[in-house]
């Protein structure tokens, strides 16, 4: 990893330096831009679809395969457009970081109020 | 601007760990907002409702529930989409020195043409949450009508105010673009405004299921 280096070298797009160690992460082409675009909008209308077929709102497994068709997009923005797959781990960090304490914040407040149970 | 960048010890240029950061708090930020609406679900005294059939009091008319899910919908592939045209833009602008020999290419390489197309979907995903809140307000829901209209307000609110901001920053980027041309120099400056539009992006996808879809 440069430690050392001067701004006058050119910077990556990811904010690192040209001669940075985290090498081989490359951002995809266009054409795989469009294809994850055609995924998220063929997941968002699967989502749409769902909510339309009374007898599964109706069942137990329609708010499970909401939340991971959500929790798909979520990932595949982050990590194709937002290049978090591609980017230095710093940046995951700090990004998945408060992500897990956001979610386990939401997931306590849903059983603080009686949102979500444990038969015990 | 990468003559007066700021690297880090790590070797990364401090503004993009500073947004990473700042997504990150925007992460708990929306978070609570998200928890506050789920808290408040389904405890509203008074319609309307957001996935429930509900009576109007003043006059005993039976109305549908509230919340719109085709335009809703609409909205969101909007947003999708302005999501790809900011990538494309930023490829563009990565990719702004490569020779272009075909139409196809130059088409592909136009950062204009794509800032202008995130630009403009983000304007359409706000036209129709003002539709949305419009329509809301004539059929009697506010920000003061029940738990139902005050969470859920202030959420969509405040992510509607984040678009906002991203049109801004689109818009001020395109500005640029005019006056000088955006080139790979710059590509860390569109890269920042891209990761926060994705970000304005994932949060709608969360707002999408745990709002609009789950009942």
């Amino acid at each position: 990893m440069d430690t050392h280096s001067t701004p006058a070298q050119a910077p990556h797009a990811d904010g690192s330096h040209a001669d940075d160690a985290h090498a081989g992460h490359d951002h995809p082409t266009w054409k795989t831009y469009v294809k994850v675009g055609v995924i998220l909008t063929l997941i968002t209308i699967a989502e749409v679809w769902a909510y339309y077929i009374p007898s599964f709102v109706a069942s137990r497994a329609f708010v499970p395969s909401l939340l991971i068709m959500s929790a798909v997009k979520f990932v595949t923005v982050v990590m194709f457009y937002m290049h978090l797959k591609y980017d230095h781990k710093i940046f995951r960090v700090l990004f998945v970081g408060p992500v897990l304490i956001a979610s386990l914040t939401l997931i306590s407040l849903m059983f603080l109020f009686g949102h979500l149970g444990i038969r015990l | 601007m990468s003559a007066t960048a700021h690297y880090t010890s790590t070797g990364l240029d401090n503004r993009k760990i500073a947004v990473w950061a700042f997504i990150g708090s925007e992460c708990m930020l929306f978070v609570s907002l998200i928890s506050t609406y789920l808290i408040y679900k389904g405890r509203s005294v008074v319609g309307p409702y957001p996935h429930e059939p509900w009576t109007n009091p003043a006059n005993g008319e039976k109305l549908p529930a509230i919340l719109n899910i085709p335009i809703t919908s609409a909205s969101t592939f909007v947003l999708l989409m302005s999501s790809l045209a900011m990538v494309m833009a930023l490829a563009a602008v990565q990719n702004k020195n490569v020779p272009k020999h075909t139409r196809g290419d130059r088409i592909i390489g136009s950062s204009k043409l794509w800032l202008w197309m995130t630009a403009l979907l983000g304007t359409i995903f706000l036209g129709f949450q003002a539709y949305e809140f419009t329509s809301f307000v004539h059929e009697g829901l506010t920000i003061r009508t029940n738990l139902f209209g005050s969470s859920f307000f202030t959420l969509t609110g405040f992510h509607g105010a984040h678009v906002t901001a991203g049109v801004l920053w689109l818009l001020t980027l395109l500005a640029i673009d005019y006056r000088r041309g955006l080139g790979p120099k710059d590509a860390l400056n569109v890269d920042i405004a891209a990761l926060y539009w994705h970000f304005v992006d994932v949060i709608w996808i969360v707002i999408f299921t745990l709002v609009y879809l789950i009942q």
